[in-house]
Parts: C-alpha cells; structure tokens; sequence
C-alpha cells in the first residue's frame, strides 16, 4: 500500500445524485423517478429493492453505463452529467455479478487493464498487479498468470474486485458483485470487502436485493420501492429498529432481533485470552503453562501462529511425550471482522462452546465463548433500546417545539 | 507412362502451377477476410444489416462458380482479374457469417464491463470482441481456403493461374497418352494444398487463440 503513497491519498469521493431520472422510449412511466441522494466520502452505501425497481439503473447512472434523461451527478462536487463518459469511468471502480473477467485475458492482464488505459508505466502497472492481488487475498505467484475460466467463483470474483480498483479509483460501484457465488463464498467474499474497506476508505455504493448481505455490508441502506423512489436511507441499525412503513419492515423480514447480530463485528466485543503454546514448545513446558493458568485446556498454535488443537488436561496426560495424536483439531474459527451471528453460530456448534479468532493471516488473536457472547448481545440490545427512546424523544420534542412554532406563527399572522 | 513417370517428368511445370495455385488463394483469403471481417464489424451490431450481409454473400455462393467466371470476363477481362474477384466473393461468405456470429455471441455482461471500466468503443472491439470472436472467424477462414481450393481449379477456364490449367488440359484431351494423369495430378496437387493450408491453420490457430478461450 506505501509505495503509491504519494499518488492516493483519495479516500473516496463524495457522491450527489440530483433529481435523477431515467425514461426509456415507449414507456410512459420512468424507470428511475427523480432520486435524489447524497452518498459522503469513503461510506458505503447499498441500495436494496425487489427486483425490476430500478436499483441497478440507477447505479448504472453514476457512470452512466446508462445515461439519465434528466438530473445532475456529481462527484466530489464536480458535475460529471456531460463530461467524456469514458473518462468517468476511469475514475470509477465498476465491479458486476460474476465478476466479467475477460477470457482471453490471464488475471495479471485483466487487472492491468485501467491502468495501462491511463498510460502508467510498466514497473508500475506490475507492481500494482502484485500489490493488488495480495491485497483480494490470492497468492500472486501463483494467480496472475492464470486464465479466469482456471479460477473458482469466488477467486474470479475477488479478480474482479482488484480491477476495479486497479488506478485506485475513488468510488466503487458495485452491481450485485456475489450475486452468482455460493453462499459460503459469498460470506468469505463479504467479509474481504469489509476488511478491505477498512484499509481504502473508498466510497462504495452497492446494489444488492439482499438484505442481509445490505445490513452486512452498509454503512447506510437505500431501501428502495419501484422506479427507484426512496422507502427509507438510513442506518442498518435505524431500519431495523425504527422501519420506515410497512413496505420497508416487509424488505427487512423477520427475525429483525437476529439480524441486529449482524450488525456487530467480532472485534468490537471482548475477546478472552486464552492460554497457548506452539507445536514446537516442550511437553513440560506447556503442561506450566496449563497449570499455571487454571484453566482446563490450552490452546495449540502451528509454525505460523495459527490455531491447531484444543489440548485438554486429560488429553496431555494420555499423551506419553508426543502431542501428534492428542486433543481435537481446530475445524472452525472466525476473523476480527466476522460478525456476531457467525460468531454465535460457530461457538453453538463447537462442543465445548468456544472458538477461537484469528486475523489477518490466520493468526490466533483470542477466543469467543458463549458467556462474552450473551453479555455483548446484552449490552448490545440495551444499548438499542435506549437510543430508539431517546429518537422517540428527541421526536416529541421537535413535534410539540414545531405545534408551538406553527400557532405562535398563526397568532402573529392575525395580529398583522 | 504411368503416374509416377508423368510426375517426374513434368514436376516443375506442376509445383510452378500448384504455386500459382497456392499463391492464388492466399492472396484471395487475405483479401476476403479483411473485407469479411470488416463487413462483420460493421454489421453485426444492427439485426437487418447484418441479415443483408448474410444473405447477399450467401446468394453469391449459389451462383455456379463456372458461370461466375464467365459472366466475369466480358467485365474485367481474362487471366488473373477474374479469377481473384470470383474466389474473394466466394472466400467472404463464411467469414462474413462466422464475424457476425462470432462478434454478436460476445457475452453481453462482458461488453458492459469492458464499457464499465472505461474501455472507449475502439478498445472493445479490437482487445475484447474480435479477440473472442476470433475462433469462430479462423474456422470462417478454414473453411473459405478449402472451398476456394476447389473453385480456383475452375479459374483456368479464364485463363486464370493454378492447378486448374493441367486439369483443364487432361479433359481436353481425353483419350490421349497423358490425359488421366493431368487430370489425376492436378486433382491431387489441389488436395495435398488443400490439406497442408489446414495444416497451417491448425498452427495459426495455436497461435492466435488465448489459451483462455482454446477449447
């Protein structure tokens, strides 16, 4: 990321969509209906709505893939409405359902792409391909010379991703990008995007007609009803508490209590530590460490950090001197950015109600079990319930302030 | 004398014309795929052009290629004219298809991302929707080389190059000594350069073809 320090340094733009509007010939209603919207620097923004209700045009709008028959965009205050679209869309990411990845083209060329449209030199160009690919999380040596029709789903779709962000474009968008993949892949697929949001900052607006991965993803949602018109704009957390009417509160379905877990991630609550020792720590040694922590089970890292096996007491005992056939294999672990529901889901279906957390790499950095769990979720709701009221409130308040306004107003005017 | 005894008397008249005949076509294919390639691009993207450039090349080919010729030299004269005009409008008719085919079969999704990451209508076509029509093209071109193959033996009819003399003699003179095999190594002499142009086109099409989209 440091060698291109001095080129970025543009941490996404701002977006203003103005009374936007899309008519096609031989249809008397519009597709997209004046939508105005204002999307902040380096925020992710997801539109949602049934299918046909004009979210993917309105995005294809921002590029203008599609061209509006009326209304201004802007970005970060400039108005590209009536600039070269072609130039436009090389400052702006565009990632599609099932990534679009050309065949004839190998990873390394696909990536190179915008960049080499834009006249950067070949040094250059490779060593962002390299840094780009290990930034989506494929080992470049091994990737950039493959052919995409060699990649699996979820590898073409993290391709995808790296060539539109290729010459570091500001703004993202993104037209149901894990539309096609499994729903695993999707997971792991939405969780890069999240860490790698963390590291850019970009402004991403993504259109997606599911609501969770919306609530997943967003940092506010455009919940939107046919021709593009605006249900409701707000916060995951507001939709869910506070749901605009019933069209929106049908989008969001129900379970709204589960779907809240979603919306918290593994790194904002408390994670124990746990004791641990590497494969390559002597018997005794780890047997101290045992003891010297109280607790029942240790924790067994491989070479490069990474969780292995839950060693019990009773486990060391019947080990006799080697550890290779002793304790349960670690089969599932969460990142930092995973979310609490996937957290929960793992701790129930462990056996001993725990899990461990790794970063990055995969490295250990902690352990989740069921209590921290309950009492985050606890804190959570709490935490919920006294921000509703307080809007409640603040409502009121503005409400009876307004009464107030409007009959002193009435009694001035009749005074005058 | 029989065939081989013919062949090695008279082999440098046969490779001068098998040559001809080579040179003949290549230089017709050149032609043809160029044109049919550029009638294709500029086709493909509207439904009743690209129809027309279907129909009116296919309506060439059902012309019988003797009658073609003839009705050519009282136009451009005998020898070498007619002959490349009649094989270049036979040649365009299955590259014309195969270009239209191949460039409208481009997935739409990928021509939206080609435009979505800033690719200028110039760019598409020549690093996106050629490059992957270029399979069903090669074979357009294939099969044009072998088809003209056998009509350019006709072209000897105009006093045209190629094999097509020696074949011409041979049926002229039936009966005689040597007229069986004029005929028998002119056919031949078409067939051998009829095998090694696929020969060449198997290898070109290793060459052109990404291994991303070879099948």
């Amino acid at each position: 990321m440091s060698e291109n320090g001095s080129h970025r340094g543009d941490h996404g733009a701002s977006i203003e969509l103005e009374n936007l509007t899309k008519r096609y010939s031989g249809n008397p209603q519009p597709a997209v209906d004046n939508v105005s919207m204002e999307i902040k620097a380096g925020e992710v923004v997801i539109f949602v709505g049934p299918s046909g209700c004009g979210k993917s045009t309105t995005l294809k709008m921002i590029n203008r893939l599609i061209e509006p028959s009326g209304g201004r965009i802007r970005i970060n205050g400039e108005d590209v409405t009536d600039i070269d679209p072609v130039k436009l869309r090389r400052k702006v990411g565009y990632a599609i359902q099932s990534a679009g990845l050309f065949p004839h083209m190998t990873v390394a060329q696909n990536i190179a792409l915008v960049p080499k449209m834009i006249g950067w030199p070949k040094a250059r160009i490779s060593a962002r391909t390299e840094e780009l690919l290990d930034l989506v999380g494929l080992d470049p040596g091994e990737f950039h010379g493959r052919y995409p029709r060699q990649l699996s789903g979820g590898q073409q779709q993290r391709v995808g991703v790296a060539r539109a962000l290729a010459a570091d474009p500001p703004v993202l968008l993104m037209d149901e990008p894990f539309g096609a993949v499994d729903p695993i892949t999707r997971d792991h697929l939405q969780d890069e995007l999240i860490r790698l949001q963390h590291e850019l900052h970009k402004t991403i607006v993504f259109v997606t007609h599911d609501f969770d991965e919306a609530i997943k993803l967003g940092d506010r949602i455009a919940v939107l009803r046919e021709r593009s018109h605006i249900a409701q704009f707000d916060t995951p957390e507001a939709i869910l508490t506070n749901p605009a009417d019933d069209f929106v509160s049908g989008f969001v379905g129900a379970g709204a209590a589960l779907k809240r877990l979603n919306l918290t991630r593994v790194r904002d609550v408390e994670i124990t530590d746990y004791p641990t020792a590497t494969v390559d720590d002597p018997l005794q040694e780890i047997f101290n460490r045992l003891r010297a922590s109280g607790t029942n089970e240790v924790l067994l890292l491989d070479k490069r950090g990474r969780p292995y096996k839950w060693l019990r007491r009773g486990d060391m005992m019947r080990a006799k001197g080697s550890l290779a056939r002793a304790g349960t294999l670690v089969h599932d672990t969460v990142t930092r950015d995973a979310t609490l529901r996937d957290a929960l889901e793992a701790v129930l279906t462990d056996n001993a109600g725990r899990v461990a957390v790794t970063g990055r790499r995969g490295e250990y950095t902690g352990v989740v079990d069921m209590e921290t769990l309950m009492n985050s979720v606890h804190e959570l709701l709490e935490a919920d319930r006294l921000e509703a009221l307080e809007a409640q409130h603040e409502l009121e308040v503005a409400r009876t302030g307004r009464t107030h306004a409007e009959q002193e107003g009435e009694g001035g005017g009749r005074k005058a | 004398m029989n065939f081989w005894e013919y062949l090695g008397n008279r082999h440098q008249q046969l490779l001068a014309d098998a040559y001809q005949h080579a040179s003949a076509v290549f230089q017709c294919m050149v032609v043809a795929t160029l044109l049919g390639v550029l009638l294709g691009v500029a086709t493909y993207r509207s439904e009743w052009a690209g129809n027309l450039a279907t129909t009116a090349t296919s309506t060439v080919l059902t012309v019988p290629a003797l009658a073609m010729i003839g009705l050519l030299v009282p136009v451009v004269g005998l020898g070498v004219a007619p002959t490349v005009v009649a094989l270049t409008l036979y040649g365009l008719l299955p590259i014309v298809r195969n270009a239209i085919v191949g460039l409208r079969g481009v997935d739409p999704s990928l021509v939206d991302a080609a435009r979505g990451i800033g690719m200028s209508r110039l760019a598409r076509l020549l690093k996106v929707e050629l490059p992957l029509a270029w399979p069903p093209i090669l074979t357009g071109i294939r099969v044009s080389t072998q088809m003209l193959m056998g009509i350019a033996a006709i072209a000897a009819y105009a006093s045209g190059p190629g094999l097509g003399n020696v074949i011409f003699r041979g049926l002229a003179s039936l009966g005689s000594a040597n007229a069986l095999n004029q005929v028998l190594a002119g056919t031949l002499g078409i067939i051998v350069l009829a095998l090694l142009f696929d020969a060449a086109y198997v290898l070109i099409g290793r060459l052109t073809i990404p291994r991303g989209i070879r099948v």
